[in-house]
């Protein structure tokens, strides 16, 4: 079981990892195992505001539909177009090639809010 | 599977779990007076009296066996092969439930899957679901579709007023509580003017074609109303009726987004309103946002090729609340009696059903057109339906036509309602023709409506 330690987590599994004041975002390796094989992710559109805690998207496997939580606040600048054509990247690079959307940060501060990667894991380990 | 009756031990076990010591005690709380009410029924009967009195009560009815119907307006008369009910009364097919269990499921998943396939050939869209209800609520969850694929942002559904009334009614009842509104089906309003009704909170045009008085609509007013859907991101919906798409230039050819109707004449009888079936198919590209049953092909761990139901994550057992609709089932059955009858005509075969749809359909207007006192409303190209206007209120024309041995065509003053009190007087019929329809029985009417007048 992964866990990037270059990254901040939701307890909903959500991972952030900034650069500059752009922030990555996806699932972790724990979320993708649970879900199984990913076969739809639904993204919003570049330009789209996001609060953190909002929903922004969802990720379907064969067997559940999940809601996509925001981890920050921003301006969705990119989306993975990958994921429309190649959804399994999620199960396969959860935090590299199976990133979901990039955003400009609006408030680097929220990040102090977030799980680190140790307080993550140990959430994960509770079951 | 052997049925394993409950036994007086297993019901006095149970009764005691629960907490009571008779059956009777779990309905106390139903009033003394109404618990056990008497109800005065007949004494038994055995089963030749009961196949007696059900023959009678049966021949109380006119059937189309004895009466001939120029009926139509959203269900059709058409030829069934006798080949179609015996597939459909098969009781591997008849007793089938549900194919959750895609394991002692093949044979009814291949059958919707072929079924799907076809569906998807005559529409000429990319991927088809299982079927619907009927046409109206096919409709219904298209504009429910188009709605989620512009993820709820946009509120204005635009529905041609030539569309069916009651498709445009069920329509209505689908989307109260949610934040939509429905436009332009005004009944004065015209067709060729729903380009200029799209705005930027447009999420669906809806058109029919033939619409619901049977006229063509012209193939490049149709493009052009895609193109104005398509430059606004919104969708266009088209609700068809499937024989005359063996005939006509398919939805998926002109742009639709989603393509609607009602299968019913493909292979089910009139079955005295239903059950009927809605034909649904959508792009790929939504295929994630469409409602509904789909079956898919794959292979099974030898590599052996098998059907199951998929992309379950859309379907409201897993999405609840997110999910498009609520709809979890389809009309299996009356899809097979589609299959069934589409591979025993064949695209050739079929073609040849629209064309006698057509031609009979013309001779018979231009024959009523030839009579004193009879008009042809209807002015522009149509397929098999056509409206004219009588000499005397169509209520009298039917009652003498039936008395002939004939049901009329529809008396639109009936459905005005819904289309503007102005627009129909009690004098308009709206009448149809299929391949059913001989060349005598067309004569015989043309002669009764000149009789009757």
């Amino acid at each position: 079981m992964q866990f990037d330690p270059t990254c901040r987590y939701l307890p909903t599994h959500e991972w952030v990892r900034v650069l500059g004041d752009e922030a990555v975002i996806g699932i972790s390796d724990y979320a993708q195992s649970e879900l199984n094989d990913v076969v739809y992710v639904e993204l919003p559109e570049v330009g789209d505001a996001v609060e953190k805690g909002e929903e922004f998207g969802s990720v379907e496997s064969v067997k559940a539909a999940s809601e996509l939580y925001a981890p920050v606040s921003g301006e969705v600048i990119a989306v993975n177009q990958d994921l429309e054509t190649l959804p399994e990247l999620v199960n396969q690079s959860p935090f590299g090639q199976g990133w979901m959307i990039r955003m400009k940060l609006m408030a680097l501060g929220e990040l102090e809010e977030l799980l680190d990667v140790e307080a993550y894991r140990a959430l994960c380990e509770q079951g | 599977m052997s049925y394993v009756p409950l036994t007086e031990t297993g019901r006095r076990d149970m009764l005691s779990t629960v907490g009571v010591s008779s059956v009777d005690e779990l309905f106390t709380d139903v009033p003394r007076q109404y618990r056990y009410p008497h109800i005065e029924l007949p004494p038994p009967l055995s089963e030749m009296e009961v196949l007696r009195e059900l023959q009678r009560l049966s021949e109380t009815n006119a059937d189309l066996q004895h009466i001939v119907s120029f009926l139509g307006a959203g269900a059709y008369q058409h030829f069934l092969p006798s080949v179609v009910n015996h597939i459909t009364a098969r009781s591997e097919f008849c007793t089938a439930y549900t194919p959750y269990q895609a394991e002692i499921s093949q044979g009814t998943l291949q059958a919707m899957f072929e079924y799907q396939s076809m569906i998807c050939a005559l529409t000429g869209m990319e991927v088809a679901n299982a079927s619907h209800y009927d046409g109206a609520t096919a409709l219904a969850e298209g504009v429910l579709m188009a709605y989620n694929v512009l993820r709820g942002q946009r509120h204005k559904a635009i529905l041609s007023p030539a569309i069916h009334p009651e498709y445009r009614a069920v329509v209505r009842t689908y989307v109260q509580g949610l934040d939509i509104e429905i436009v332009a089906d005004d009944a004065l309003a015209n067709d060729t003017r729903l380009p200029e009704r799209i705005d930027d909170d447009t999420f669906c045009v809806a058109v029919q074609n033939p619409n619901f008085f049977g006229e063509l609509q012209d193939m490049d007013a149709l493009r052009a109303l895609a193109e104005a859907a398509h430059a606004r991101r919104a969708l266009l919906i088209v609700v068809g009726y499937p024989i005359a798409l063996a005939l006509l230039q398919p939805p998926g050819a002109y742009g639709c987004d989603i393509a609607v109707g009602e299968a019913q004449p493909l292979g089910n009888a009139l079955n005295y309103g239903g059950p009927y079936i809605g034909y649904f198919a959508c792009r790929q590209q939504h295929v994630h946002k469409m409602a509904g049953r789909l079956v898919g092909q794959t292979v099974d761990v030898g590599g052996k090729r098998g059907f199951v139901l998929t992309l379950s994550a859309r379907e409201q057992h897993i999405k609840r609340e997110r999910a498009t609709s609520n709809i979890c089932t389809n009309q299996a059955l009356c899809a097979l009696a589609c299959a069934v009858y589409m591979s025993s005509l064949g695209p050739a075969g079929l073609r040849r059903v629209a064309e006698l749809c057509y031609h009979k359909a013309h001779y018979l207007a231009r024959g009523i057109a030839q009579l004193r006192g009879y008009d042809m409303v209807t002015s522009r190209p149509f397929f098999n339906e056509f409206v004219i206007r009588c000499p005397m209120p169509v209520r009298d024309i039917n009652a003498t036509l039936l008395r002939h041995g004939i049901i009329g065509g529809l008396d639109l003053s009936q459905v005005g309602q819904d289309l503007g009190p102005d627009r129909w007087t009690d004098r308009e019929m709206l009448l149809c023709a299929t391949e059913v329809h001989t060349r005598r029985m067309l004569d015989q009417m043309i002669h009764a409506l000149e009789q009757a007048s």
